[in-house]
């Protein structure tokens, strides 16, 4: 029979262990997907493979440029209308969100944020695409700022309310106006926060496909023009995984891993760049 | 007065220039909300308001037309916890305070930032690294930024809330003698809590006690010859 602090150490030692247990199985499916995609996709990327448009149905080879430059337009015009209406409410809400209007504001963006966006792909079919005669990126864009905005007003608003009442205190204390604490101190200082949650959200809305196809549809050609439908990486998958051919197959699992990869890069990136520059004491 | 209930009643005070007053008493008695009055600080807690009057110079400013901000170029204050701005340099933030108020030129930010960093002993600390981040400092060389930082725009008072609570003995007895140098040129409020302090850097102390103002007198009468009877127990330790 083991004494009480056998027990206890007996106790703590299973509790490591199944908690270990619990953090690998929550990331072991990341490295399975990567592992995959790399064991199923490396065949099909090769140098031509992001050099070349999609060949025609029944023809071999073929590339993802034309989806990958239409990702890049879509998810960088849809962060330029995202991320400053994300940022600018968030900053709303942390600094002077204590009324009514604040209140309704929060409550509406945690509302959109548990919305299917698929749902959103719908809304901004009806009021823009059908307006507009045509599909488009600028849609597909719109679609993709309104499911990144919620995102990024809750994360700036939480990164904000980080910084210390005390920093607050000492601009005004100065003789700074209410204004000039808010952006030049408080901001500034939740700024690492703030990058860090805007570039989570624009890696989120990168693989986003559901609510492009109605509203950016996707194009087999090259385009730039954002009052064209475009073609992006995430589609491109979708495209080629329902399709009949199986030369098609093999494409969408080199399309997936590019996407994969690319946001992958950007991500390590973005960490890389907003790292913390100074160690406080 | 917060929301209705008063936090501190009846008191009238005078601060004699270029001398130091202490403002002494258990906690919670009102002494840093009291301080905060001095420079409309209270006024960021919501449903906060004062009744009386608070002369600068002769000059209430209370009074509608004055405006915040310029007064809190006169009267300047430290707080508790050093709060040196983390994502400007050492320059930066002593330089802070010049910037809000007009100063540009950068030949005027470095003689009035050099001399603000001598004026509270840091100069010959950090005139080698004046780009380098702030809190890359220790507590009392932060806290000492702080002064300078609020010693640059060379306002007529200095308001310190317990300055030296959050730092250790060696850089408490630092800013103890700045205080004691500070007083030359400013005219210095103290809040503190710790009495032998109080005894040791002021010229005048004030006791609160539950949000009353006890008594006030040159230090040296209040803590050897109290008039009140509450004075007489706090200053001798019967009550903390």
């Amino acid at each position: 029979m083991m004494n009480r602090r056998d027990r206890r150490r007996l106790f703590s030692r299973l509790m490591t262990t199944a908690t270990l247990a619990a953090a690998l199985l929550a990331v072991l499916p990341l490295f399975l997907i990567f592992a995959y995609l790399v064991f199923k996709g490396a065949s099909s990327v090769n140098v031509d493979f992001f050099i070349q448009n999609p060949a025609p149905p029944g023809v071999s080879g073929g590339g993802v440029a034309n989806a990958i430059v239409g990702t890049g337009i879509v998810v960088g015009v849809g962060s330029l209308i995202g991320l400053p209406l994300g940022v600018g409410a968030g900053i709303y809400l942390a600094e002077y969100g204590s009324g009514k209007l604040a209140y309704t504001v929060r409550f509406v963006a945690d509302v959109l944020n548990g919305t299917p966006s698929i749902i959103v792909g719908v809304f901004v079919f009806t009021w823009f695409v059908r307006p507009m005669g045509h599909f488009s990126a600028l849609a597909g864009a719109v679609a993709l700022a309104i499911l990144m905005i919620p995102m990024v007003t809750r994360t700036t608003e939480e990164m904000i309310r980080l910084v210390p009442n005390s920093l607050r205190e000492a601009a005004l204390a100065l003789g700074y106006t209410r204004w000039r604490t808010s952006l030049a101190i408080v901001v500034r200082t939740a700024t690492p926060g703030i990058m860090t949650g805007a570039l989570v959200a624009v890696a989120r809305i990168t693989g986003e496909t559901a609510p492009l196809l109605f509203t950016a549809l996707g194009n087999v050609n090259f385009r730039t023009d954002v009052m064209e439908p475009m073609q992006t990486l995430s589609l491109q998958v979708y495209a080629y995984a329902v399709g009949p051919f199986p030369e098609w197959h093999r494409l969408a699992w080199g399309a997936a891993l590019v996407l994969v990869a690319l946001v992958l890069t950007f991500g390590i990136a973005a960490r890389y760049a907003t790292r913390a520059k100074y160690e406080a004491n | 007065m917060f929301g209705g209930k008063p936090a501190v009643r009846d008191a009238s005070l005078e601060f004699p220039t270029n001398t130091v007053t202490a403002i002494i008493g258990p906690s919670g008695c009102g002494k840093s909300t009291f301080l905060r009055c001095l420079n409309r600080m209270h006024e960021m807690v919501p449903g906060a308001s004062v009744e009386g009057k608070v002369l600068l110079d002769g000059e209430d400013i209370y009074e509608p037309d004055v405006n915040p901000i310029e007064l809190r170029r006169r009267v300047g204050m430290v707080f508790q916890r050093p709060t040196p701005f983390p994502t400007m340099s050492i320059f930066d933030n002593v330089a802070a305070g010049l910037r809000t108020h007009g100063h540009r030129k950068p030949k005027d930010l470095g003689e009035r930032v050099g001399s603000a960093l001598r004026g509270a002993g840091l100069w010959e600390e950090v005139n080698d690294r004046l780009d380098a981040s702030a809190v890359a400092l220790s507590g009392g060389q932060q806290q000492r930024l702080c002064i300078a930082r609020a010693i640059a725009p060379q306002p007529d008072v200095i308001l310190l809330d317990e300055p030296t609570s959050a730092l250790d003995p060696i850089s408490t007895q630092a800013i103890e003698d700045l205080i004691q140098d500070l007083k030359a040129h400013f005219t210095v409020v103290v809040v503190t809590h710790n009495m032998q302090q109080a005894a040791r850097i002021s010229d005048f102390t004030a006791f609160f006690y539950l949000g009353e103002l006890v008594e006030t007198g040159p230090t040296e009468d209040l803590f050897t010859n109290p008039k009140q009877s509450r004075t007489e127990a706090y200053v001798t330790g019967r009550f903390g």
